[in-house]
């Protein structure tokens, strides 16, 4: 069951994924990013990752995605045309070449012994998984979180601006 | 249990899926689109191994991956919006003055 739950979950991720790259319109391709990110937060979840999954909806489907769709919206972006006389070598060299890579990644992984990993069958102790993660990121990670602060700060001036009328 | 090489097998299938979006598509956009799609796949790799050692820390910088994917989005959005004011094209075709 669990397995299937996964299956099904990796492979809406993927098809998704991949068809972000088949569409041509910018926003069916946001839209299919969308589900991809669904799927993750799915595959979060079933992990015991409940934070990072909540987060990944919120912050990447919530936040991340609106503001592609409203930039997208906003430049009234067109589908990408076809160039006729554009030899496509990216498309016919490349397609195998990271089919191959993927086959690679998937042998390596598979033939690699997991000795020494402690596989956690449990989750610890009986505090939530968010109220143990925001122990660790106010005690171990506390200056790395505030130097993220500064960061979005960076972020938020840099992005106003950018988007400033006159640069 | 799922073997921790389904997670990780799937995360290189994501990430070869954006590095090669990344290549062929001409839309900037869309392009931006496959950095996240990217970002997403080691965020998986992350909580993989955060799950098999039964460590918090992987999760905790999955949490500051997104942070920073957050940033990126919002200036990298707003370079775009600055680009298609200047040149009036979104295709990276035409945007080639810094090209040799």
């Amino acid at each position: 069951m669990e397995i299937a739950v996964f299956l099904f979950l990796s492979a809406v991720a993927i098809v998704s994924a991949a068809n972000i790259l088949i569409q041509r319109h910018p926003i069916y391709s946001a839209l299919s990013l969308i589900l991809a990110f669904v799927a993750l937060a799915g595959i979060y979840l079933q992990m015991h990752a409940e934070f990072i999954a909540v987060m990944q909806i919120v912050v990447y489907t919530g936040a991340i995605m609106v503001l592609f769709v409203f930039v997208i919206m906003l430049l009234n972006a067109r589908a990408e045309e076809r160039i006729p006389d554009r030899v496509y070598v990216v498309k016919y060299f490349g397609i195998p070449l990271a089919l191959l890579w993927v086959v690679e990644v998937g042998l390596v992984v598979s033939n690699t012994s997991s000795e020494g990993i402690t596989v956690a069958t449990k989750t610890i102790g009986l505090t939530s998984n968010t109220q143990l993660i925001g122990r660790i990121l106010y005690t171990q990670y506390a200056l790395p979180f505030e130097v993220t602060s500064i960061l979005l700060l960076v972020a938020i001036v840099g992005a106003i601006v950018m988007a400033k009328k006159e640069l | 249990m799922i073997p921790l090489s389904f997670y990780l097998l799937l995360s290189a299938v994501l990430f070869t899926i954006g590095v090669f979006g990344f290549l062929i598509k001409r839309n900037i956009i869309t392009i931006f689109m496959c950095v996240e799609v990217m970002l997403n796949a080691v965020n998986l790799s992350f909580v993989a191994f955060a799950r098999y050692y039964s460590l918090l820390d992987g999760q905790v910088f999955v949490f500051f991956v997104m942070a920073v994917a957050a940033a990126e989005a919002a200036v990298g959005l707003g370079i775009i919006v600055a680009l298609f004011r200047n040149r009036q094209t979104l295709n990276i075709d035409e945007i080639n003055l810094m090209k040799w």
